[in-house]
């Protein structure tokens, strides 16, 4: 019932912003806002409930977006199959990785995900019938429904973050969620007591990675032209790690509440003051947020209450 | 050398495990039998949690086989052991920190004892194994508010909680004082009279003298001797061993 309700909400509010037919740059902006729900919400699956850091988002990002470009430009695909797809191909790399937790904890996973991301993106540099270095432009049919695609494109992202919000939730009150928490604290110990540590894990990695997917597969349309540098900006690891630490990583809500503060500090930042500010906000608040209150807003909300 | 135990709860035999070059357990036979209380000893260094790590699955074995109630759980990976009813608790106790005393025990509940129960009957039988050791006005508290008994018993109220067939308690009173060692070989003894198989590793000789029927002293990777805790003391082997010649 809870996750319905949640949903419900969430797609209620946005299709309410969506019909009250406001200036077209709210939901240009809204459009990056809940994307950044939809990574930060996925980055935590696994690096919040599993605590194994992701520096990668970038690569599983762009991972989607590149997906959606070879087959718009291969088969002249719709939406909803770039979307599909997009996170399909991430969820593989999700994957991959997982198998990497075998051998790699900690730092060193953090740091093996961080390499990911810059081979695939030489990779994606030299594979020039998605454009290469230079670059692809997306040539948008008319929009199906609405009449505008920066409206389409919205309400879409309104679907993917509330799917994401709740799949996150149901695995936080699990026995999934329980399992990765007690993986997460004690690794060993919790193999011990009966815990498929590597089956969770793996679980943990292709779920993040799907929705990493998810949200990136949009973006071509959105932007109408990528480039590497764009799809695999550094932006989106810092993000999808600030969000959830500033939000709180313990729970569903926290990557939300983050992603919310934050995706629209940094929008209006963009208009109000500059573009290049983004990054020095983020920078800022998560050296406050961890130093001061490490566990969130969630956390600090749970203190200020005395739990 | 060994003599194999007919109807063995756990029988390792010839169990090689290497770290490189070094050869940390060399051809070791181990039999346990139903309902035992079980001694490992051995000086610092002789195979004793490298012998157990094997047992329980957080390693693999170079050579030689595990058999547990006469299944082959030579490559079986640590958790389904566990589901099976080899359950270990650790030596420096770990703890999962971020959850209630009650909760810690909660995961063995739900991922051992009986896989997929709701929340409340786990609940309740946590409650139960804590009351039994001791514990149950800490159940709301995080471990890291644990004192260093405490956090023994909980150790032992968590593996209890997996509901083992053979516990595996690896030093589990090192550095406790004489009264709080009692209070955990008094633990100990009331889950062998339950009819839990319990191999003790430990290092204080009063407490694994007492408790066991039976002990195997490992010395650098080999068996050096086994019987009861009096054949022991009275073997020459074991004395050199320890003390040197």
């Amino acid at each position: 019932m809870g996750p319905v309700l949640v949903a419900l909400a969430v797609l209620a509010g946005g299709i309410l912003l969506a019909s009250l037919r406001v200036n077209p740059y709210i939901y240009f902006a809204g459009y990056v806002v809940l994307q950044y729900i939809v990574i930060a919400t996925a980055w935590n699956i696994l690096g919040g409930y599993a605590g194994y850091v992701n520096f990668g988002t970038p690569a599983f990002f762009a991972l989607g977006a590149y997906t959606a470009i070879f087959l718009m430009e291969a088969y002249k695909a719709p939406l909803p199959v770039l979307i599909v797809a997009g996170g399909l191909v991430s969820a593989v790399l999700g994957l991959g990785i997982g198998y990497l937790t075998l051998r790699l904890r900690g730092t060193f996973f953090s740091i093996a995900t961080l390499a990911l991301s810059v081979v695939l993106q030489t990779l994606i540099i030299n594979w020039d019938f998605v454009g290469g270095a230079k670059g692809f432009t997306v040539i948008r049919p008319s929009p199906p429904f609405f009449g505008n695609w920066a409206l389409l494109l919205f309400t879409v992202m309104v679907g993917m973050a509330a799917a994401a919000v709740v799949v996150a939730r149901f695995i936080e009150r699990s026995w999934i969620g329980r399992g990765l928490s007690a993986l997460r604290d004690n690794e060993e110990a919790a193999e011990c007591m009966g815990v498929p540590t590597l089956r969770l894990k793996l679980f943990a990695t292709t779920i993040s990675g799907f929705f990493l997917g998810v949200a990136g597969a949009p973006f071509p349309y959105y932007v109408t032209y990528v480039e590497p540098a764009s799809a695999f900006d550094l932006n989106y690891a810092v993000n999808a790690l600030a969000m959830p630490m500033i939000g709180g990583t313990t729970t569903w809500i926290g990557p939300v509440i983050g992603a919310v503060l934050l995706g629209t500090a940094q929008q209006v930042a963009t208009v109000t003051i500059s573009s290049e500010l983004n990054l020095l906000i983020v920078g800022v608040v998560l050296v406050f947020f961890v130093v001061l209150a490490p566990e969130g807003l969630v956390g600090l909300a749970r203190r200020l209450r005395g739990r | 050398m060994s003599v194999p135990v007919a109807g063995a709860l756990l029988a390792v035999d010839g169990l090689t495990k290497r770290f490189g070059g070094f050869t940390a357990l060399d051809q070791v036979t181990v039999h346990v039998k139903p309902g035992e209380r079980f001694g490992l000893i051995g000086p610092n260094g002789s195979g004793k949690t490298t012998l157990i790590n094997c047992v329980s699955g957080a390693l693999r074995a170079d050579g030689g086989r595990i058999l547990f109630e006469g299944r082959d759980v030579t490559g079986m990976p640590a958790h389904r052991r566990t589901r099976l009813g080899i359950v270990r608790s650790f030596q420096i106790p770990k703890p999962f920190t971020s959850m209630t005393v009650l909760e810690n025990l909660g995961i063995p509940l739900e991922y051992a004892a009986h896989a997929r129960t709701r929340g409340g009957d786990a609940a309740d039988e946590a409650l139960e194994l804590l009351r039994a050791i001791g514990l149950e006005s800490k159940a709301r508290l995080k471990p890291a508010g644990l004192t260093q008994i405490e956090m023994r018993k909980l150790e032992l109220a968590r593996a209890m909680a997996a509901r083992p067939k053979l516990l595996i308690s690896d030093e589990a009173m090192a550095g406790l004082s004489s009264a709080e060692v009692d209070d955990i070989l008094a633990i100990l003894f009331r889950m062998n009279e339950q009819g839990i198989t319990i191999i003790m590793i430990e290092h204080i000789m009063r407490a694994v003298m007492r408790f066991s029927e039976r002990i195997v002293v490992l010395d650098a990777g080999t068996r050096i001797a086994e019987g009861t805790p009096d054949e022991i003391v009275r073997n020459p082997a074991v004395e050199k061993a320890y003390l040197g010649e």
